[in-house]
């Protein structure tokens, strides 16, 4: 690990204001920043711990939704009796990230930024654009099971790991971020990640300084919610493919659906079209199997990840017959 | 660069300690205390060899800096034992042989002990079917909840019958 000056927030100002220096960088579970910084893929010199800052409660917001801080841990989040009720899906996909152990210090804020655990962006002898921009991808024509099918670019074709972010996505949850001026928004999190492109060591949208402080869930979608995940091991491991559904159905039409699958891009993927297929459909394994067509029209498997997209497919069938009974 | 002085509450012991802030806590344990029951493993968090209590949580020790810890309660395997008597998760591991060479066992105890109390609290696990409701803690739900401590002997079972039977109340 390189030397760093290490830094406790007194406050959100100072915090964002110390943090826009180059190279410095918020720290709050540090579950995956201090891992990369031991391999010396992350390097900050100025640590800026916001431990100290009042952003661990989760509080009911006017209209409905909740408003989660972004130290709230990942254990603490899916423990919230109001999230197991109301946001059942969110819940299990953060159930089905990490482990105990890692979801007890692992936070919101950190669980959105966390980066990419492409095994060539781990790996410093190997060229890796996110990693030393312009060096090449070695993913491209290597070792790429893990990685992303939609949405990428041939500078780049990392998944972002996330469980969280998934059932997130689907419930149109929104970054509160302020910034070193003080100055605050609210980010759609489908526009918090920014694809890869020809920059893919630019990750998000968020400006030097500017710190996610809360996430805010709108009230509630209509219908049942359900994550699934499919991976190596029964635990504790990243998802091929995992998809987070919320359907509701009437006269055994869908009525309304929100699909989001995690594993297969740069971001939570959200699909429009998986859910334009389905609205006003039959609830049958022909509807789904059309939807999960329609979200993967646009995919493309780089060799030894080409099995996703068919996965995916299949994912998003299992998991809305599991969500509407159809057997 | 520069050291940061840090009180580290350990096993109800208060420690002032002049870090460099580059030490996780599990090299503050083992290096700067002299605690060497807390084990490292893969030092990356995936292993949980590492595993720790702190105010009545588990986690990673290898995976959070000392520095980040002033004011924390922190439990390690040798602060379980009271009076000379084993704590009752270290007996049953004894009982039920939930071990062979040993190495991964302080972490296993002290992510069990907090396996209890998360349990007790009433948390959910990714076992659990109906996330709304507070589980009983079958064999599913142990192996579950500790997914994050590897045995690379693989005494999982004598693991798993040593929580259960102090989830149930001792032998």
């Amino acid at each position: 690990m390189k030397p760093f000056r290490y830094e406790r927030a007194g406050s959100l100002a100072s915090a964002c204001a110390s943090a826009t220096e180059p190279a410095a960088k918020f720290i709050a579970g540090g579950t995956n920043l201090l891992d990369l910084m031991k391999l010396q893929i992350e390097q900050p010199t100025h640590l800026v711990d916001i431990g100290p800052l009042p952003l661990a409660e989760i509080e009911e917001t006017a209209e409905g939704g909740l408003r989660i801080g972004a130290r709230v841990t990942n254990s603490a989040l899916a423990a919230d009796m109001r999230v197991r009720r109301r946001y059942p899906v969110l819940s299990q996909a953060i159930l089905a990230g990490a482990s105990t152990q890692l979801r007890n210090k692992a936070t919101t804020g950190g669980n959105l930024l966390q980066r990419t655990r492409c095994a060539y962006f781990y790996d410093t002898t190997k060229p890796c654009n996110k990693r030393v921009p312009g060096s090449g991808c070695a993913a491209l024509g290597g070792l790429n099971r893990m990685n992303a099918v939609i949405g990428v670019s041939n500078d780049c074709i990392a998944a972002h790991g996330s469980d969280m972010a998934v059932a997130m996505a689907a419930l149109d949850a929104r970054v509160e971020t302020v910034a070193a001026d003080g100055a605050t928004r609210s980010i759609p999190i489908d526009a918090l990640y920014r694809a890869p492109g020809n920059t893919p060591h630019i990750e998000t949208v968020l400006a030097p300084g500017e710190l996610i402080r809360s996430v805010v869930l709108p009230p509630p979608p209509p219908g049942r919610q359900l994550y699934r995940k499919v991976r190596d091991r029964a635990s504790f491991a990243f998802a091929l493919v995992s998809v987070a559904v919320v359907v509701a159905v009437e006269d055994d039409r869908v009525r309304a659906a929100r699909v989001a699958f995690g594993g297969i891009s740069y971001k939570p993927w959200r699909s429009d079209e998986a859910e334009a297929a389905l609205i006003g459909a039959t609830v049958t394994r022909a509807s789904f199997d059309a939807a999960g067509r329609a979200a993967l029209r646009n995919a493309r498997g780089y060799g030894h990840n080409d099995f996703k997209i068919p996965l995916a497919r299949r994912t998003l069938r299992a998991a809305l017959a599991d969500a509407t009974g159809v057997v | 660069m520069h050291n940061e002085t840090v009180a580290l509450t350990v096993n109800g012991r208060r420690h002032a300690l002049d870090l460099d802030p580059r030490v996780t806590l599990l090299d503050a344990l083992r290096e700067h205390l002299g605690l060497t029951g807390t084990k490292k493993g893969c030092d990356q968090g995936q292993c949980g060899a590492c595993t720790v209590i702190v105010n009545g949580q588990r986690i990673n020790s290898c995976l959070t800096l000392a520095v980040m810890h002033a004011g924390d309660e922190i439990t390690t395997i040798e602060g379980l034992e009271e009076d000379g008597e084993l704590h009752p998760m270290q007996a049953a591991f004894v009982r039920h042989d939930g071990l062979q060479c040993g190495y991964c066992t302080p972490g296993q105890i002290c992510s069990a002990v907090a396996l209890l109390a998360e349990h007790e609290a009433g948390w959910p696990s990714y076992a659990t079917a109906e996330v709304a409701t507070a589980p009983a803690l079958t064999d599913a739900e142990i192996a579950e909840r500790m997914s994050g401590n590897i045995c690379r002997c693989s005494a999982y079972p004598n693991i798993v019958s040593a929580i259960r039977e102090v989830a149930e109340g001792g032998p």
